[in-house]
């Protein structure tokens, strides 16, 4: 009987002229993300809170849990303020470009088997390009809004995020090498025998502590840090055109524990493929994996004093291209001499 | 129409469209910006022709890296928009010749390529493998890393050597200059800068 439903539901899907299922699976992908954004803003508030001995939000709807909606309607009523001297075209692109890289590199992270909305071969290389675009965004934004602040927390952020792009790929070097694909999909069921933070467990700490730069959150947040650049590149913006940054910069976080999830932590796998644990579905783990990882960005931000600038630069290049060069060697050795290379 | 070429179109309207703006727009930076424009295109017209890695190679290394440097480089010089523009018209025909070159090489290279004939002298004999059986990620690997690949080391020999060129050039030891010395840092024990000392009342150190 359910399985006649679901017969005639995939006929009648697969009926469907092609543009109607892809925007249908850009709304089921979009809309979802859009309020898990907005519940993660609730989830670092209420999560440092908690770290920090406090109540967090509390007063809007049931535990405050409304607290992002009503925050995201103020923002919407403000006024949207221009600077004089900015470059118009360009100060209105930054924002609505950084908004929509955030999104479209969704379009290859599989959630579950087969529940991806496109399954392209070069998922990885994808994401990478999509992830390097973004630091567009934000050096638009400081160019453009003709302020020193702002000029020059878009300078750091450029320079930050070229620096720790490149141990993030030497690091997902070493994930391919062991996968022998460049298909995200294919990643994730190469860790059916072992998740990948076992066996590389020091890149996986890299690929982490890479990401919270990359994502310009805490200790590596200079770019916006507000007790020297009060605010960095968006200190011009208002209203909505700060809210698509701030949107941008929590679904890269997201986004970036999805790669963690898919590259090291098995993706929609559950633990082990036993009984209790194989029932729940795929991309229930695989929400929950992203969740975990969300709450080490956030317990990294409570726990962390910020970084400085030349310790930033030193870490990234003296530190983490290095070792994990010597890691990108050593793995490939390994794998040649025992004979694991996949065929 | 179908999509493609609907998609074909539109990228090759706005990859043309960014390009005459990069060599027209006032603004340095808005060339800058266009000319990224331009590369992002180009990689759509790839990943339309199949050629998927190329593509997001072109936008990893061109996009994400060099063009960043660019911007850099553009946003950071205080220029004088109205003098850059003066040696326009001197430049002019230099301009002109090379650009007629690179056409009279491009529809050449097309037109040999259109009859089946070797390009670069060289033919390569190795079979071209069916689509369906090899990504071109695999084909571009087997092709590198067995008949060029001396070419291909060679060219990241090059590339170590303009690296190391760049930093010898700018690397300069000025002295009376303190750095934080993280290994020295580390490296203190606590013998070396702890000292326990009895203060006798009212002596002081």
């Amino acid at each position: 009987m359910m399985s006649d439903i679901l017969a005639q539901l995939g006929a009648f899907w697969a009926d469907l002229p092609l543009i109607v299922r892809i925007v249908v699976g850009i709304l089921t992908i979009v809309v979802p993300l859009l309020i898990g954004m907005a519940m993660l803003t609730y989830f670092e508030r209420k999560v440092m809170a908690a770290m920090q001995l406090r109540q967090g939000p509390n007063m809007v709807g049931p535990f405050g849990l409304l607290q992002p909606f009503a925050d995201g309607l103020k923002l919407l009523s403000k006024e949207t303020v221009v600077p004089t001297q900015a470059n118009a075209g360009v100060f209105f692109a930054a924002p609505m470009l950084t908004f929509l890289l955030a999104l479209v590199a969704w379009a290859v992270i599989p959630f579950g088997e087969g529940l991806v909305l496109a399954d392209i071969n070069v998922g990885v290389l994808y994401l990478f390009a999509i992830s390097s675009l973004g630091v567009y965004g934000i050096i638009m934004a400081g160019w453009a809004s003709n302020s020193k602040y702002a000029f020059l927390g878009g300078l750091r952020a450029a320079a930050q995020m070229v620096s720790y792009e490149v141990s993030i790929g030497l690091v997902i070097i070493t994930v391919l090498l062991c996968v022998g694909s460049l298909n995200l999909s294919k990643i994730v069921e190469a860790q059916k025998t072992v998740w990948f933070f076992i066996p590389l467990f020091p890149m996986f700490i890299i690929f982490f502590i890479s990401a919270l730069a990359e994502t310009n959150r805490a200790p590596f947040d200079l770019p916006e840090g507000e007790s020297e650049l009060s605010g960095g590149f968006n200190v011009e913006y208002s209203s909505m055109t700060f809210a698509l940054f701030f949107l941008g910069e929590y679904i890269n976080m997201i986004l970036m524990s999805g790669m963690t999830t898919v590259l090291f932590l098995g993706g929609w796998l559950p633990p082990l493929d036993i009984a209790p644990l194989n029932w729940i579905p795929g991309p229930l783990w695989f929400i929950a994996k992203i969740t975990f990882v969300l709450f080490c960005f956030i317990w990294v931000r409570a726990t962390l004093p910020r970084y400085r600038y030349d310790q930033l630069m030193r870490l990234g290049w003296k530190v983490f291209l290095p070792f994990s060069l010597i890691w990108v060697v050593l793995t490939s050795g390994v794998l040649v001499y025992f004979d694991l290379l996949p065929k | 129409m179908t999509l493609t070429t609907i998609a074909f179109y539109a990228f090759a309207i706005v990859l043309l469209a960014s390009a005459v703006r990069v060599i027209t727009a006032k603004n340095p930076v808005h060339s800058v910006l266009f000319l990224i424009l331009a590369f992002f295109n180009a990689a759509g017209l790839f990943v339309l022709i199949g050629a998927e890695f190329v593509a997001m190679i072109l936008v990893i290394v061109y996009v994400g890296a060099v063009a960043v440097l660019f911007l850099f480089v553009v946003m950071m010089l205080d220029i004088n928009f109205q003098e850059l523009r003066q040696g326009f018209m001197q430049y002019m025909p230099v301009g002109l010749v090379v650009g007629a070159i690179l056409a009279v090489e491009l529809v050449f290279l097309a037109t040999t390529q259109l009859a089946g004939g070797p390009v670069g002298g060289q033919a390569n004999n190795a079979p071209i493998p069916p689509v369906d059986q090899m990504t071109n990620t695999e084909a571009i690997g087997h092709i590198l890393y067995t008949d060029y690949v001396y070419a291909f080391q060679v060219s990241g020999l090059i590339l170590l050597v303009a690296m190391i060129g760049a930093i010898v050039l700018t690397l300069r030891s000025r002295p009376g200059v303190r750095r934080q010395q993280i290994g020295q840092q580390l490296d203190r024990k606590r013998g070396e800068v702890v000292q326990v000392r009895k203060v006798p009342t009212r002596g002081g150190v």
